[in-house]
């Protein structure tokens, strides 16, 4: 056996570890000086060349550190090495696309597929919002008196079964009888957008609790809607507060039961995980109902527009009700129409 | 307790929280778990950034009110408020890093539970669920102020059922929060770590003199050394003494050179010896080992 460099420990064997690091230093240092700038500006900060490098960088890195485990006992080389091969691959099997091209498929293909595949919640939740308007109508529909249980005096804004139809009809908002300012639109639209984004991303996070939750919010939400449509209707001015609600209506509650959905599934997927494990199965519903809830703000920021802007500028019912049934086209045609299968 | 047993325990937590990871060259990056005390400093540094932020924001918009006298800056702040709320976490997680400012300070990340890239929708779910963690116990407070002494204790219930949910990530192994669990993705430490000095080299042209016979060396194990090392990089005097003394005593040597330079070559002595036996296939972790 040949002496150790030094020659002091007369036992030494001819690998040292010291010496495995003088080696091996440079490499190290190169590929954490080249994650850094990835890091810091992206793919665009290296040249070819450099980008050629990384990978075997990469590699040497992750062979040091094999080496490194089994005969260093250096803590410092040992956690950096450890962190540095961390970060490593994480940007090197990270990130395939850019954002640009993410944003691309996510409108033109996981968006719409995404929608598609929480059909079956969907037709839920709608049937649930169904039932909560069905109910809400007929008792206040027959006991007026009904009205109060299921809205609160200080939402209602007067709406309620004492009203008088000159009333109504005026907070429909023909002839901008509803006191609202035009000046103040936008920030009525941005209200509502940022109200029922909150409401909706409640009433998914709650999909959680084995659905139950969000069930009982759609439900609510139908029993105020029926509630309302009841006292319209009762004065004769049914199809008017059609207009009103079917302009912005469409889309709005079209996201809200799309978020139902997304709630409902998770929570069917962790009661029903079927042949995965329930793990597995949370998170491949909370994949669906992540890209679903993207496209639920974006629907709620079209609806709030809608509702604030439309509905206050257009006063003709037909108009309305032409809006809405064409966005509600729109959307149904987005989601549901079969497509060419792109691949990738 | 013994000391032995106590040391045994430690050893076994920092063990639970490695999670096996191979890549697919096959190394293995055992990542480790960020502990629950980590994420809520990261969760408390990002609401105090987004606080400072919306405040810097409001009084901009106020200005921006008063000197155009349009209500669109009302609008301008809302918008921008809820943008900053729930895009917040949502958009630092989709960068490079996959780490919010606070998470970035702290040194932690998130990862993908599969060990696939982390892709936007996890990140989208499992920030949506935050809403529900944060606000609801905040939402219940809220209620349980406004309302009557009649209702307080179903509002105790519903802040007690709530936190269950926020503090989820407490009731289990991985730390995983409600988020977590549903986008599929783990947090873990990330920190960058500085590549040290060399010290086993630097001692070696030092403490070329003082030698250790191999009864000596066969006192400590791997943790030991490790923490020895631990001592000498921190280079504080007062601590390098009392570990000094506490080997003196052990191996029974008497005080005869400067602290350092004891500590130094007993490092890189012990470091060989244990290194060479590691060549061997035999890896002593403690001093409770057997040599």
């Amino acid at each position: 056996m040949r002496p150790a460099i030094s020659g002091s420990a007369p036992a030494t064997p001819t690998f040292s570890t010291s010496r495995f690091r003088a080696e091996r230093e440079a490499d190290w240092i190169a590929f954490d000086a080249l994650l850094t700038r990835l890091e810091k500006r992206g793919a665009k900060a290296l040249s070819s060349e450099e980008l050629l490098q990384l990978p075997l960088l990469y590699r040497a890195t992750l062979s040091s550190l094999s080496i490194a485990r089994a005969t260093s006992l250096d803590k410092a080389l040992l956690d950096h090495l450890e962190a540095l091969s961390i970060r490593g691959y994480f940007l090197i099997y990270g990130v395939r696309q850019s954002r640009l091209d993410r944003a691309k498929r996510f409108f033109l293909h996981d968006w719409p597929a995404a929608v598609q595949s929480v059909w079956k919640e969907t037709l839920i939740i709608v049937l649930i919002l169904l039932l909560g308007t069905l109910t809400s109508w007929s008792l206040v529909t027959h006991n007026p008196e009904w009205y109060y249980n299921f809205i609160p005096e200080e939402l209602a804004g007067g709406r309620d079964p004492r009203a008088s139809a000159e009333f109504l009809q005026g907070t429909l908002g023909h002839g901008r009888a509803a006191g609202e300012q035009e000046g103040a639109l936008h920030m009525f639209a941005t209200y509502l957008f940022t109200h029922n984004s909150q409401v909706s991303i409640m009433s998914f996070a709650l999909g959680f609790a084995f659905g139950i939750p969000t069930l009982m919010l759609e439900y609510y939400q139908g029993i105020s809607l029926g509630a309302m449509i009841a006292i319209f209707t009762s004065k004769g001015l049914g199809f008017d507060f059609g207009g009103w609600l079917f302009i912005h209506g469409t889309t709005e509650l079209f996201a809200a039961a799309l978020s139902g959905a997304a709630g409902l599934r998770i929570g069917a997927a962790v009661v029903f995980p079927g042949a995965r494990g329930r793990l597995q199965a949370a998170a491949d519903a909370g994949r669906t109902a992540g890209k679903v809830m993207v496209g639920v703000i974006i629907m709620l920021l079209v609806a709030g527009l809608l509702e604030g802007f439309g509905r206050q500028l257009i006063t003709e019912t037909l108009l309305r009700y032409g809006i809405g049934t064409l966005m509600l086209l729109f959307w149904l045609g987005y989601y549901y129409l079969p497509r060419q299968e792109t691949d990738s | 307790m013994t000391t032995a047993a106590v040391h045994a325990r430690a050893q076994a937590l920092r063990k639970s929280k490695v999670r096996q990871f191979v890549t697919p060259e096959g190394v293995d990056l055992e990542l480790r778990i960020a502990s629950a005390g980590l994420r809520l400093g990261a969760l408390v540094i990002d609401i105090s950034l987004i606080q400072l932020i919306l405040l810097g924001f409001t009084l901009l918009m106020i200005w921006a009110l008063g000197a155009s006298q349009s209500s669109i800056a009302i609008s301008i702040w809302m918008l921008g408020a809820f943008v900053l709320r729930t895009f917040w976490f949502i958009g630092f997680e989709l960068g490079q890093r996959a780490a919010t400012p606070g998470k970035r300070l702290v040194g932690i990340r998130v990862v993908a539970r599969d060990g696939g890239r982390l892709t936007a929708d996890a990140v989208v779910a499992r920030n949506l669920i935050r809403e529900l963690e944060i606000f609801l116990p905040l939402t219940f407070i809220g209620f349980s102020a406004a309302e009557e002494m009649v209702n307080w204790w179903t509002m105790l219930a519903g802040f007690v059922w709530s936190l269950t949910l926020s503090l989820f990530l407490l009731f289990n192994r991985d730390r995983m929060r409600m988020g977590d669990l549903i986008a599929g993705t783990w947090v873990v430490m990330a920190e960058r770590v500085k590549l040290d000095r060399d010290i086993a080299a630097a001692a070696e042209a030092a403490a070329a003199a003082l030698t250790f016979s191999d009864a000596e060396l066969s006192v400590y194990g791997i943790f030991e050394l490790q923490e020895l090392e631990r001592v000498i990089r921190a280079a504080d005097a007062r601590a390098m003494r009392e570990v000094a003394d506490t080997i003196r005593a052990k191996i029974g040597r008497p005080v005869a050179e400067e602290d350092d330079v004891f500590l130094l070559s007993y490092y890189r002595q012990l470091k060989a010896r244990l290194e060479r036996k590691l060549l061997f296939g035999k890896r002593r972790e403690d001093k409770y080992a057997s040599d």
